[in-house]
């Protein structure tokens, strides 16, 4: 067992590196930017997360695989906290993680943030294709097979394809 | 959801008369009757991607009903947990509108019922994230990124169906019929909801209201549709725990499991 006085925190975030989201394996929960922090409080760890949507169902797999790693790892006193404020963000995603997405065939994020609004029927930004890298695309969906994603589709190479929503 | 209890709960205890707990919990059965309703619908969606934008809405939903119960179930203390908060309350318990409750009807019902209560919800929220409770605050400021693509989404819906063909149009006129008095309590406060707004942390909802129904003119008039009169008499009762017969039927189909099987988990 690692004694808690000699807890280096960047250790920790280093063994996180390795955990990822089920849903969307090619990412760790530091890709995803879901980790807000990493702290020795009372010599017990202190890991603070926040979900990316209110009713992700893979939270509790997320902190329960948060738990094994940091065990696995010889961490034993380990609290796992969510917070809801401030709010997760598309925009704390790593760009490793945005281009790892891509490779796996999901559109990422924009860098340019456009995040939602009540207007109607608003002009879809173009989402490059992850395959064809093609931008004449179009949406099919806003609500794709996670809460993340969205589902369009790429009139060149005619694939459809999952696009990480700017949140 | 996981259930932690191991004996079913009294429910004399849910009567704390202590309007944060009553607060939270409208707000909790408000998501979790509504995801419900919306859940209904998964694998019978008209077309897939419409089944899996309202399966999405519910999962939306019910998360934002979890925090609510969960914060609640921590108020309340002693043996309280989402699961019994959300199971083992009777139907005078529930404190839900009657708008979250009434049956899909068509998927013209659904969708217009969904942007009443998003375009209420929406507002709600972007005043419950200012509020002097921190905890109902961080749920409100985290629910309305995704209550802004539910707005969008039935909005959307509600102006396809209205200018569309004459039987949509005709679907959602009868829509419109069905649920229009059943919009008038969402912006009639209930006590607690006085109390709450009084002691800060709760918003005064009567003042959503002029907002609410400028959106709601907005997309009507998109949708080709008749705005009726606002000040049509007003179903109310669900946010005192008068309910429709639906709601009965919605709880004994939740709530069969753990009230056949207490403390039952997965
Ligand atoms: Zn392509």
């Amino acid at each position: 067992m690692v004694e808690t006085e000699n807890i280096n925190t960047q250790a920790i975030w280093k063994i996180l590196e390795d955990v990822y989201d089920p849903e969307v394996p090619v990412l760790s929960v530091i890709d995803l930017g879901i980790i807000r922090d990493v702290a020795v409080v009372n010599d017990e760890l202190d890991v603070t997360i926040t979900p990316t949507y209110t009713g992700c169902p893979a939270m509790d797999v997320i902190s329960m695989n948060i738990r094994f790693a940091l065990i696995q790892n010889g961490y034993k006193k380990v609290n796992i906290n969510t917070i809801l404020s401030p709010a997760w963000t598309t925009e704390w995603m790593t760009e490793t993680g945005k281009a790892k997405l891509k490779a796996y065939g999901i559109a990422p994020p924009k860098t340019m943030h456009a995040v939602c609004t009540p207007e109607t029927f608003q002009q879809e930004e173009a989402i490059q294709c992850p395959l064809c890298n093609s931008y004449h695309t179009k949406l099919i969906s806003r609500f794709g097979s996670t809460a993340c994603k969205a589902l369009y589709q790429c009139e060149d190479c005619k694939e459809p394809f999952d696009y990480f929503k700017c949140h | 959801m996981e259930t932690n209890s191991k004996s079913p709960v009294s429910n004399s205890q849910f009567l704390i008369p202590n309007s944060l707990i009553t607060y939270t919990l409208h707000l909790a059965d408000n998501a979790l009757i509504l995801g419900h309703r919306d859940s209904e619908w998964c694998g019978h969606g008209p077309v897939l991607e419409q089944d899996i934008a309202i399966t999405n809405i519910s999962l939306d939903l019910i998360g934002q009903a979890r925090n609510f119960y969960q914060y609640a179930a921590q108020l309340t203390g002693e043996n309280a947990t989402e699961d019994t908060l959300a199971y083992l309350r009777d139907a005078r318990e529930f404190k839900n509108c009657l708008l979250a409750e009434l049956p899909n009807g068509d998927w013209a019902v659904t969708v217009l019922r969904q942007f009443f209560f998003s375009a209420y919800q929406y507002l709600l929220y972007q005043q419950l994230q200012h509020s002097s409770d921190t905890q109902l605050a961080a749920i409100a400021e985290k629910a309305l990124k995704e209550v802004t693509y539910h707005l969008r989404w039935s909005s959307e819906w509600v102006i396809r169906l209205g200018d569309g063909t004459s039987q949509s149009h005709q679907r959602i006129l009868n829509a419109i019929e069905d649920l229009w008095m059943f919009t008038g309590e969402l912006f009639k406060p209930a006590d607690y909801e006085m109390e709450a707004t009084s002691k800060g942390f709760g918003v005064n909802v009567e003042t959503l209201k002029k907002d609410w129904l400028q959106n709601v003119k907005t997309v009507f008039e998109e949708a080709t549709l008749p705005v009726p009169d606002e000040n049509a008499w007003m179903q109310t009762g669900g946010k005192t725990g008068r309910h429709t017969e639906h709601l009965g039927f919605i709880l004994a189909d939740m709530q069969f499991l753990q009230r056949t099987y207490p403390g039952c988990e997965w």
